[in-house]
């Protein structure tokens, strides 16, 4: 229907013509969803009552989930004396940029090193993370040598050891060796994951074929060759899952930083905005205003890429829970 | 005997292996079948792993259980050099019996056993809500739902912290309308906040689990179910949860690992509410303290090695009782 009333006095440019295309292509995805409601078990009327409680339920739920995001959505755009008098769950005044530019100039702008430091640090250490993964997984999924059970023991066991277990004596390593207070203690001992490595070499089983190794083989390719030109991309989903699992971990670390990290130069974001509502609580200045910007500004790019790369994390989630 | 061989070469020797075989890798000499050469560079795949995990996993596990033998003083006000002295079982005996370690045990303990329940049963109920509906519609909640999971663990605690607070939080005019008057942060409801907050950031990542768990159950047993004259109800009771139970079990249990060792709750509301969240809240946080304020590293180590002791037995104990539930 809304092919046919569409205006067509213009049909000759390409821009109308893709218009057309588009449109058609909604009617075509409509059409599939009502079919996809069809479902004949769907359909019978008795469980007219029981599916309104189910829908009441559900969103009574996704208001609880989505009331404090809202909150903190909304805060982030008043200024200091509306945060305290007016309603906490709608608009007031619109200040957000003041907000903003007051967040990224105090103390010499030093969120905005906070932020880059949390970039730097996830994005070094999850192409570390995925590199060192892949290929051990890979390994251990497609070849047979010497010590592969006792590696793979090692990486089931070391599911067990609570985190608590290694913090205090890797804050003595890091010590030792000179990486306590340096951004390497961020991200070099974040590439070697026993969790992402075990989730690469379930991938590899059932992505790369041993049949292609050998065609590869015949044809001349090196084994090194044959991973990073054939298998690699075989294994991208893994690889994508695998990166963005540790982007956001990294991203939201906070024990691993309050513990090996001292100068606030150094410090990831969430670090930081700890320090500010430590400090905000504990003198004259009120820093909350700025904490909640702040905690805006932290979490937006996150939300983002998990909503554009669902596709990766969820993969990750079903691996991880049901092998 | 081969194994124990091997896990003493992992061990100690991870570092010697590599470089050896490398050698011998590259220099190609023709001693070494192209079947051989071929395994070594598949077992190379995996040398960088295998040698961060032994400096950065293994190596600080040993570290820690050798801090934990000793005890080091200062002398005077701090000033000069430690005196390092061989202590035996020492650290232990005093993290066994210390009253402020257990006390922190004890309450975390009772915490977790009331709020995984909690969370796991919450969860469930979502996973069957949504299984409930039409495809569509399930796709659109269960995003919505997940907006928890996507908001850093640190800044969904300060949200909470500030919806609990007394001056900018609505939380408590909120309840104030149903004549409740609440303080979120007194001694008595302080772990009800937390436990909220727990609750609120992790039922939809559950969720997501037992949700792809419900997804395999063929769809035929329902239909079957239905024309038996089973209520969705009774078909949700009797077919759709006792499907998902090895799936609850494993939420289950990374629920509780996490719980005990729980840190950042605590910490950040402690920064609010001081008086009643103590240094010595939780066992993670003892062992900070004690690494951290107080300095003694190596009694910190010995009561890491207790906390990582207890986990291991409550997860052991969870999976065993659940194994006999299910046989």
């Amino acid at each position: 229907m809304t092919l046919t009333s569409s205006p067509s006095k213009a049909l000759d440019t390409k821009k109308d013509t893709r218009k057309i295309e588009l449109k058609a292509l909604r009617l075509r995805k409509r059409q599939l969803r009502s079919m996809d409601n069809d479902d004949p078990s769907e359909l019978s009327g008795k469980r007219g009552r029981s599916s309104w409680i189910v829908l009441v339920g559900l969103v009574l739920f996704a208001l609880y989930s989505v009331g404090p995001a809202w909150w903190l959505l909304i805060s982030a755009t008043k200024s200091k004396e509306d945060l305290y008098t007016t309603d906490a769950m709608w608009f007031a005044d619109f200040k957000l940029f003041d907000n903003l530019a007051s967040l990224f100039t105090y103390q010499d702008g030093i969120f905005g090193t906070w932020l880059w430091n949390s970039l730097l640090y996830a994005f070094a250490s999850s192409i570390g993370h995925t590199v060192v993964s892949m290929a051990a997984g890979y390994g251990l999924a497609m070849y047979a040598f010497r010590g592969k059970g006792t590696t793979m023991g090692f990486i089931i066991g070391s599911f067990l050891i609570p985190g608590a277990l290694l913090t205090i004596p890797s804050y003595l390593l890091f010590v030792q060796i000179g990486m306590y207070d340096t951004i390497w203690a961020m991200i070099i001992p974040a590439f070697f994951s026993p969790f992402a490595v075990y989730l690469a070499k379930i991938y590899a089983e059932g992505a790369v074929p041993s049949e292609l190794l050998e065609a590869a083989r015949i044809d001349g390719a090196g084994e090194y060759r044959i991973f990073f030109q054939i298998s690699s991309r075989l294994m991208t989903t893994a690889g994508a899952t695998i990166f963005l699992l540790h982007f956001v971990g990294s991203w939201n670390g906070f024990f691993g930083p309050l513990v090996y990290l001292r100068g606030a130069d150094k410090w990831p974001v969430m670090l930081g905005l700890y320090s500010w509502l430590q400090r905000g609580t504990d003198s004259t200045v009120d820093l909350t205003g700025l904490v909640i910007t702040g905690s805006l500004v932290a979490t937006i790019p996150m939300v983002i890429l998990m909503i554009a790369m669902q596709r990766y994390w969820r993969s990750g989630v079903a691996m991880g829970s049901l092998k | 005997m081969s194994s124990r061989v091997e896990v003493r070469k992992s061990l100690d020797g991870a570092e010697q292996k590599p470089s050896r075989q490398a050698r011998a890798g590259a220099s190609a000499s023709p001693r070494f079948s192209w079947r051989t050469k071929q395994r070594i560079k598949g077992a190379s795949f995996t040398w960088p792993f295998v040698i961060g995990f032994a400096v950065f996993t293994l190596l600080p596990v040993v570290v820690g259980l050798g801090q934990s033998l000793f005890s080091s003083k200062t002398s005077g006000l701090g000033f000069g050099a430690a005196t390092v002295s061989f202590a035996g079982f020492d650290n232990f005996a005093r993290g066994l019996v210390d009253p402020v370690f257990w006390d922190s045990m004890l309450r975390v303990s009772i915490y977790a056993v009331v709020i995984v329940p909690v969370i796991q049963l919450i969860s469930l109920t979502l996973a069957l809500l949504i299984d409930a509906v039409k495809r569509r519609v399930a796709n659109r909640f269960r995003l919505i739902l997940l907006i928890p999971y996507m908001i850093p663990g640190i800044v969904a605690i300060m949200i909470w912290l500030y919806l609990y607070s007394p001056v900018v939080g609505p939380l408590r005019p909120f309840f104030g309308l149903f004549g409740v008057h609440t303080d979120f942060f007194s001694g008595s409801m302080i772990w009800v906040s937390i436990g909220n907050l727990a609750v609120w950031g992790s039922i939809g990542f559950n969720m997501l689990i037992l949700f792809g768990a419900l997804q395999a159950v063929p769809r035929e047993i329902f239909d079957a179910a239905r024309v038996d004259g089973a209520s969705e109800f009774r078909i949700a009771m009797s077919i759709k949860v006792p499907y998902v139970r090895g799936s609850l079990v494993l939420t289950g249990l990374l629920s509780i690992i996490g719980t005990l060792q729980i840190f950042n709750e605590p910490t950040l509301f402690r920064s609010i509410s001081p008086e009643s969240i103590t240094k010595d809240f939780t066992p993670s946080m003892v062992i900070y303290n004690q690494a951290f304020q107080v300095g003694n590293l190596n009694y910190a180590a010995a009561l890491s090695i207790i906390l990582a002791a207890v986990v291991g037995a409550a997860s052991v104990i969870i999976y065993r009782l659940t194994n006999k539930v299910e046989s």
